[in-house]
Order: structure tokens, then sequence, then C-alpha cells
């Protein structure tokens, strides 16, 4: 799901950050650790910009069947 | 001037104690309406206040301990409806309502509802921490559960498009007030969780009377809200309002806004949040890179090949070998300069050995000569000698005419007559030649000639 792994790897970015900053890493480490948080970089990224803007309503029929319309708010 | 027989003069105390008596019994109890103004309340914790109406004042006081039953603030501008002693301060000739109770005027069955219904559900643990749900920091789409067509839409929808344009939201429109406004909103929260493709849930509602905010404080909504599985944000009335609904709700928003506030993350900073901590991967990186780099360069400029080894020790043997030629040479430099000095020093003492010499070749000769010398006496001395003992020679006798007679076969030379007998065979040595013969006559004495 979306919004756990956008959590995560954010969660995640900041540990790799947070355990590099320790400078405890060896380099092979480190490597594997950036390498990993750069792809957590991209995916974030792509997460916050591939969202779509839309508005929609949900609304149910009088017939009870679920009808999800664009919303008109302006 | 007044009779001071018949007239009873009373003290300022004695007069203020019998107003307080009658007052006090007169009124001992009573229940009075009025609003409050001038309220204040020091440091002590009792509030003291005006109470008054479109005519009159009385000053008022509500101890502590009585306080501590209010379920609402005391503030300036409040309508009250109280029981209260009446009571004279006798320090000021002030007369006071002293309040045992007091609640707001109007709080009538709705008031009363809310307050059973709360703490009902409250005891039934509805409000506990423990239930309430986290709200997704990115919700992949929030459903606004509230009126279609109110202001509290508009307010979060435009706080939702300021924070993150593209943040997906569905509007479930439902009555928020009337008859329907329960029923309409437990079926939309079911809806939502049936659906299960909202990440959280906005419940609310502008602001409005306690009778406007009904549904909100029901139990059915309350319980709907409870059973969400989906997290529930509500943003009801105004910040004053508070409702079941916000008590049971994963998180309380005090407006509409608030409440998209707390839901839609502000896109600008978390993509901060993420270009920092990427700026911070890259430095950290190139630091760690760079001091790599570094440390691997240090290394190898330490790293020495044998040649490198080998040119050093020979350096070091050349070097070593210099400094011993140089010293050796020092040492023969010191050493002939004090051979030369020993030399001189010895030219200085050394006997002379040319003159030696000469003594001792003279000595020689003067040894030689004497030697010479004492030979040729021991010769002449043996010459002389010689020619006493050739004269001294028996032969040389004998052939003087001499002759020597010895007995036989003794030998013996005879020199005495008186030695021999007669016809004793003797011999006589001649110069030349021997004779043998016998004694025939024996003559004794000296006179043999």
């Amino acid at each position: 799901m979306a919004k756990t792994t956008f959590e995560t790897a954010l969660k995640q970015l900041e540990s790799i950050v947070k355990e590099m900053e320790s400078g405890d890493l060896a380099l092979e480490q480190a490597l594997k650790k950036y390498e990993t948080g750069i792809e957590k970089v991209r995916y974030c990224m792509e997460i916050l910009d591939s969202t779509e803007k839309k508005i929609t309503q949900l609304t149910r029929d009088l017939d009870g069947s679920i009808k999800e319309t664009p919303f008109d708010h302006e | 001037m007044p009779d001071h027989e018949t007239t009873h003069i009373y003290s300022v105390s004695h007069l203020t104690r019998e107003i307080k008596t009658l007052l006090e019994e007169q009124f001992p109890f009573v229940w009075i309406t009025g609003e409050i103004s001038n309220c204040a309340t020091p440091a002590s914790g009792h509030s003291y206040f005006s109470l008054k109406d479109a005519q009159a004042m009385i000053s008022g006081v509500m101890f502590k301990n009585q306080k501590r039953n209010l379920k609402f603030a005391l503030e300036s501008g409040l309508k009250i409806m109280g029981l209260a002693r009446v009571s004279v301060y006798e320090p000021r000739g002030t007369y006071q309502l002293i309040f045992e109770h007091m609640e707001p005027e109007g709080a009538g069955s709705l008031q009363k509802a809310f307050e059973q219904l709360k703490n009902k559900l409250g005891d039934e643990g509805l409000f506990d921490a423990v239930h309430k749900q986290p709200i997704p920091l990115l919700p992949r789409k929030i459903s606004i559960i509230t009126s279609g067509t109110g202001a509290a839409v508009r307010d979060i929808i435009h706080v939702s498009e300021r924070r993150f344009p593209e943040c997906r939201l569905e509007i479930v429109p439902v009555p928020v007030q009337g008859e329907s406004a329960i029923e309409q909103i437990v079926c939309a929260i079911e809806l939502i969780n049936q659906r299960q493709q909202s990440d959280v849930i906005i419940l609310a509602r502008g602001g409005g009377s306690l009778e406007d905010l009904a549904a909100f404080n029901s139990e059915s909504v309350a319980r709907a809200i409870f059973a969400s599985k989906t997290p529930i944000v509500t943003g009801i009335g105004h910040e004053t309002d508070f409702t079941i609904a916000d008590f049971v709700a994963d998180v309380r928003a005090p407006t509409p806004s608030a409440a998209a506030e707390l839901t839609v993350p502000e896109k600008k900073y978390l993509k901060q949040q993420i270009h920092d901590m990427h700026f911070d991967l890259l430095s950290i990186m190139t630091r760690m890179m760079t001091f790599y780099h570094q440390k691997v360069d240090d290394l190898h400029g330490r790293l020495k090949s044998p040649v490198q080894i080998m040119n050093m020790f020979n350096q070091t043997m050349v070097s070593l070998c210099l400094r011993m030629q140089q010293a050796l040479q020092r040492q023969i430099c010191h050493d002939k300069d004090k051979l030369v000095w020993i030399v001189q020093t010895l030219k200085g003492t050394v006997p002379d050995i040319r003159f030696s010499r000469k003594q001792v070749l003279d000595r020689h000769h003067q040894l030689f000569r004497a030697m010479e010398h004492c030979v040729i006496q021991k010769n002449n001395r043996i010459q002389h000698t010689a020619a006493t003992l050739a004269a001294l020679n028996p032969a040389s006798v004998l052939n003087r005419g001499y002759s020597i007679a010895r007995t036989l076969p003794d030998k013996k030379v005879i020199l005495d007559a008186g030695k021999v007998n007669v016809q004793d065979p003797i011999e006589i040595i001649l110069a030349q030649g021997r004779v043998l013969t016998r004694v025939e006559k024996t003559i004794h004495g000296k006179d043999h000639i």
C-alpha cells in the first residue's frame, strides 16, 4: 500500500541518514546504504509527484448503488 | 438633640452585626439568576464578581472549594443561575452573595444528555488513548464526510490545495443536522470502511449551537466512529465546541480547516525533507570517499618497494662508510701528529750513539792493547819459567854427571845409605842408560864425596 510504503520509505531514509551520520559504517556498508538511500529518495519523490489531482463525490442512488462522480466545488 | 434616656444609640459594629443577622436569617439560601461581570480570580483561587441584571447589581463570591464542582469556567458576560447565601462583609459594610452552586442559565436537557452520554461512553473506554489510530503521513485518499454545500467542505478543499494540490479527496455529502443526519453520517462511515480506498476520514461541520451539533453528540455516530478501521479526524464547529464525536475520534481538530491541516501533509515540506536527506546522503558519501581517497593515497605514499628499501639501506651504508673513513682519517691525522710530537720529544732526549760507539771502540782498543801487553808479559814469564824448569830437569843433572840410585823392585830413590842393605839389588840411572848392581858396602854419614 502506498501509504505504508511512503511513510516506511521516509523512515528508512531517515534511519539510513542517521546511520551514515554516525560514521560507524564500513565503506562497503556505507555504499550499500547510500544506494538504498538514493532509491528511497527517488521512490518518495516519485510518489509525491505522481499523485494526480482529483476531487470526487461519493453518493448512493435511490436503488442503493454507489456512484463516484467528479465534485465541482468552484 | 436626641434623648439619651429613651433613644438607643448603635455603634457601627453593632448595627452592622444586627443587619448581618437580619439578612442571614431572612435569606439563608436563595436561587438567583443574573449575569456575571467584573469577574476576578486572584491567587487564592476564589472568584469575586458582580451579579447584575438590567437594573441592579450585587457583589458575589464563589470560594475555591465550591468552584471545584463547576463544569464551566466563570467569566464575565456569562448568564448564570445559582444557589447562594446572603451575607454581610463587616469591615466594609457591604453585603454579598456567597455561591454554593452555579450553572449556566439555559443548560437544559440537551446539556444533561450530553454529560450523561459522555460519562457513559467514557466509562466504556471509547475515549481511551489506546484505541486512537495514527494518521498516515501521506494519505493515498482522504474521505470527507460533511455537507456538500457548506463552508466546511470549501475550507477543507482550500487547505488541501494549498498544502498538497494533488491530494486525492473524496467528498461524501451528508446532512449535518436534522432528522436523517445521524443515520447518514453512520452510513457514510460504514461505506468508506467497506470500500477500503481511503486512508483517513475527515468528519466535519461548521459552527453551531448545541442543538445544531446534536448529530455529533449522538451515541450512534460515536459508536460508528469507534468502530471505523479507517482513522477519523474531526473538525466540528469552533475552537470552543466539544462534541462526543470529538472525544471518540482518533484526532480532534478545532475546526474543519484545522482538520485538513492535520490530515493533508505539506508537499513543500515533505519535498524539502527528502531533499535535505538526499543532500545529507550525498555530502556524507562525498566526505567519506574523500576521506578514504586521502587515506589510500597516504598509505600508498608510505608503502615502500624493496628497491626503495635497498636504496635506503645503500644510502645509509654509503653514509656510514663515509663517516667511517672520515673518522679513520681523523684518527690517523691525530696519531700522526702525536707521533711527530713524540718523535720530536724523543729527539730531544735520544743518547748520542756515535759518541758511545766511539767510546766502545776506544775501550775495545784499550782492552785489546791491555790484553796484548798481558799476553806478552805472561809469555815472557812462561819462557823464563820454562828456562828455570829446564835447568831443574833431572836429565840435565844426569848430563852433568850425576846419577840416581833406586831400590828394586820398589824403584825408590835412595837418598840415605842407611836405607839399603848389602846385597840389595839397586838400579843406577845414568845420563845414558841404567846399571843394575848389588850393594857391596854401605858407608853412613854425610861425607859422601
